[in-house]
């Protein structure tokens, strides 16, 4: 009896002390998670706050005289005209009319507060519609990107230092009178690079993501699924299959870089295929994914219980009519989570097609897997690399804009996990 | 059942599609490769290039002068890049790998030139050094006695008393940077050669000695941003700052740059080679791709206009030292006619 009140006694006095630790146990747990939440929470702060003004730019809206003899041109149509007319001269006018105080001497300090591609714009412009020559209009253009970091960046002496004390006056007049104005920055999203930041877009990054991963899906999804078919239903269990098997989960551990140099040796130098095509981009992604999609696809195909195989099997189904009937539909939804997961991280991938010529400078939007292409992570390493300040906040935009689609992809993946998968 | 067959098609049909439109593949882009100090000019070109012509805009990779010669000569066809940038002319093994896998005729153009400077605010004390005191204050090593040992020298009056007395503080270019590289090479090296007691030093003693910068703290790497290292220079005094000509040209009004060997760094003096730390910039045509991949001649001839090079041009403001008006004809030349380079020219 007083053994075991004694028993009782001593698992009453732990009890404070297991409670104490379970205590400090769940304590360590919400500190783990506190610690990788705090580290989301300082990468997107740091991003969005250097980021957000990427999407703004900066426009100067003027009257500007498009005056035939100023720009030596009278037939807008005539390719020949367009190419020796002089599209500065009225914008530099225009400038000068728009400022007080401004004259004619200060021309080349007035240029200076127009981007360099303003000149293009009108041109385009009086192309499209050449009934607006010798006509005065109301028109809108980029500002220098020194004006555009001055603008958004008020008050930071390091974005302020490419303007002089003159122009910055002007650009606050300006300001006030609502002539030069930031708003949403469309140009990113409607072009391709540029070496102007304020020129510079992320829609020819973006559509060469989605080619070069048209190519990977298309080639990796079939290929991985036909071979986790195949080791999962009716491969033999021999040494020459374990084998197989060890070095499909080797290869999903392998460098990405390593997959670029195969890359470059096979696709580019033995078969002959161009540098920076979405093509050798997908195919090189291909092979990194291939590991990643099967082993998923056969933690899919295994995890549907044998009793489906054996009833099918009951009724007389052949072993194909089992797979294509039973098996595959059921392990499809863990599958394509697989694949999602494979072709995101794909999608993130930067070191393979630094191989391949895929880290360009390439300012046409891609039309087809074989024009030259670069990826939206390239496109954040370039930007990053370079030594303008307004390209800092065109990368961090950019990374917002690669994080969009890589959280919609796993969205995408969750979402048709608790949808499509069944529980046995 | 059905859907999955549908399925199944899709993926096989839009397979082979992808795998007929394989054979088309004609380039109808102009590939550069090339030197990372000539990408930020070749990159502007190109873009003017495809915003005035109906030719596509050239593709671009920054590959290293090296790594460009290595690509541009691995052969003809369209999987090879058609124009190679250098920041040095190419070597004569270059040229000799070139010749072993076709790449028989190459056009030469020397586009202009880039300076390396050691600048400081216009309120500290300007130093004016020979390139032997810039190696005695930056070098890893020096000799003394005879002796090869860690650099000793704190203030630059330690290199010579004209110096002012202030401590040696240079902040400049990491080591990935290719203005590191020419600053080791025409500076540090230059300055190392010019003391009796580098004559006896060996090959590979020459490089890790005379082409190595001190890392005690003396010299500061600054990452590749000139921003920061101006926004230091104008607020730190005793601070000097190394960078390219261009940078301190845009910012003139507040900076000062050291005189080396007695040579202000002026575009004419790099242009004329006369300031010691300048070299030529360079870039290859491969004349096997000029008419098949179209744009190629155009592309050279805006290179070497008089918009892009002229005294006025366009790559004058982005930083590059124009060369002068009679170099520019002969380009122009060049451009037109294409001539052959030959080995006897790089020996």
């Amino acid at each position: 009896m007083t053994d075991q009140r004694s028993q009782a006694e001593i698992v009453r006095q732990s009890l404070k002390r297991r409670y104490r630790k379970e205590r400090r146990f769940r304590a360590y747990g919400i500190l783990a998670i506190g610690i990788a939440l705090s580290a989301l929470v300082i990468l997107f702060t740091d991003i969005i706050g250097k980021g957000y003004t990427g999407f703004m730019k900066t426009t100067i809206t003027m009257e500007v005289n498009l005056d035939g003899d100023m720009m030596y041109l009278d037939d807008p149509t005539d390719s020949r005209q367009l190419k020796m007319a002089d599209f500065v001269e009225p914008l530099i006018q225009a400038l000068i009319k728009e400022i007080p105080g401004a004259t004619e001497e200060d021309r080349e300090e007035v240029r200076g507060l127009i981007n360099p591609y303003a000149s293009v714009t009108l041109r385009d412009a009086l192309k499209a519609n050449p009934d607006w020559l010798n006509t005065t209009r109301t028109m809108s253009f980029l500002s220098h990107t020194d004006v555009d970091v001055y603008v958004k960046h008020a008050g930071d002496a390091a974005y302020s230092i490419k303007l002089d004390d003159q122009q910055k006056a002007w650009v606050e007049t300006l300001l006030e009178r609502g002539a030069i104005e930031t708003s949403f920055n469309d140009t990113f999203f409607s072009g391709g690079d540029s070496r102007d930041p304020s020129k510079a877009g992320i829609l020819g990054a973006i559509v060469g993501s989605l080619l070069t991963m048209f190519v990977t899906l298309i080639l990796s999804f079939p290929i991985g699924i036909a071979a986790a078919i195949y080791l999962e239903e009716f491969a033999p269990q021999n040494k020459f299959t374990d084998f197989i098997e060890v070095n499909i989960n080797n290869l999903a551990a392998v460098p990405s870089i390593i997959f670029g140099l195969l890359g470059l040796a096979v696709f580019i130098n033995l078969f002959g295929m161009p540098r920076s095509v979405p093509v050798v981009g997908g195919l090189v992604l291909t092979l990194m994914t291939l590991p990643t999609i099967i082993i998923s696809s056969r933690a899919a195909i295994k995890s549907v219980p044998p009793s489906i195989r054996e009833a099918a099997e009951g009724v007389g189904a052949s072993k194909m009519q089992v797979v294509l009937h039973h098996v595959l539909p059921l392990a499809m939804p863990g599958m394509l989570t697989g694949s999602i997961i494979g072709m995101a991280q794909a999608l993130g991938e930067t070191a393979p097609l630094l191989l391949i010529g895929m880290v360009a400078f390439i300012v046409d939007v891609p039309g087809g897997f074989f024009d030259s292409a670069t990826v939206l992570p390239v496109q954040v390493f370039l930007w990053a690399g370079s030594p303008e300040l307004a390209f800092i906040e065109r990368a961090s935009a950019a990374i917002m804009v690669l994080l969009t689609f890589l959280i919609s992809m796993n969205a995408l993946a969750i979402w048709m996990r608790k949808r499509l998968e069944r529980r046995w | 059942m059905n859907r999955l067959n549908k399925t199944l098609a899709t993926v096989a049909l839009a397979g082979s599609v992808a795998a007929m439109s394989a054979p088309a593949m004609a380039r109808d882009t102009i590939s550069i490769v090339g030197s990372s100090t000539v990408y930020p000019f070749a990159t502007v070109v190109a873009e003017r290039f495809g915003t005035k012509t109906d030719f596509k805009t050239p593709k671009l990779e920054s590959t290293g002068s090296g790594g460009g010669m290595k690509l541009f000569c691995q052969g003809i066809g369209t999987q090879h890049p058609d124009i190679t940038n250098a920041s040095r002319r190419m070597k004569a093994s270059e040229y000799e790998m070139c010749q072993k896998n076709g790449v028989t005729d190459i056009t030469e153009f020397r586009i202009g030139s880039d300076g390396i400077v050691i600048a400081s605010s216009k309120d500290a004390q300007n130093l004016e050094l020979s390139l032997e005191q810039l190696f005695l204050a930056l070098g890893s090593k020096v000799p003394v006695n005879g002796e090869w040992v860690a650099n000793p020298n704190k203030n630059w009056s330690d290199v010579d008393s004209s110096l002012p007395n202030k401590p040696i503080r240079v902040m400049g270019p990491p080591p990935t940077s290719g203005t590191r590289d020419s600053f080791n090479e025409l500076a540090l090296a230059a300055g190392c050669d010019a003391l009796p007691e580098a004559e006896s030093l060996s090959k590979d003693d020459h490089k890790a000695i005379c082409e190595s910068v001190r890392e005690d703290g003396a010299f500061i790497e600054a990452g590749e941003n000139d921003n920061l290292i101006v926004q230091k220079l104008i607020g730190d005094t005793d601070m000097y700052g190394v960078f390219g000509f261009s940078f301190l040209e845009e910012n003139a009004d507040r900076l000062q740059a050291a005189t080396l060997d007695g040579k202000v760094p002026t575009a004419d003096a790099i242009a004329a080679e006369e300031y010691p730390v300048a070299r030529s910039l360079f870039f290859y045509v491969k004349q096997a791709h000029v008419g098949v991949i179209p744009g190629i001649q155009e592309f050279v001839e805006e290179f070497t206009s008089n918009a892009a090079m002229g005294q006025n041009g366009y790559l004058k403001s982005v930083g590059l030292i124009v060369p002068p008006r009679d170099q520019l004809m002969t380009l122009m030349d060049k451009a037109e006619n294409m001539p052959k380079l030959a080995l006897e020219e790089l020996k």
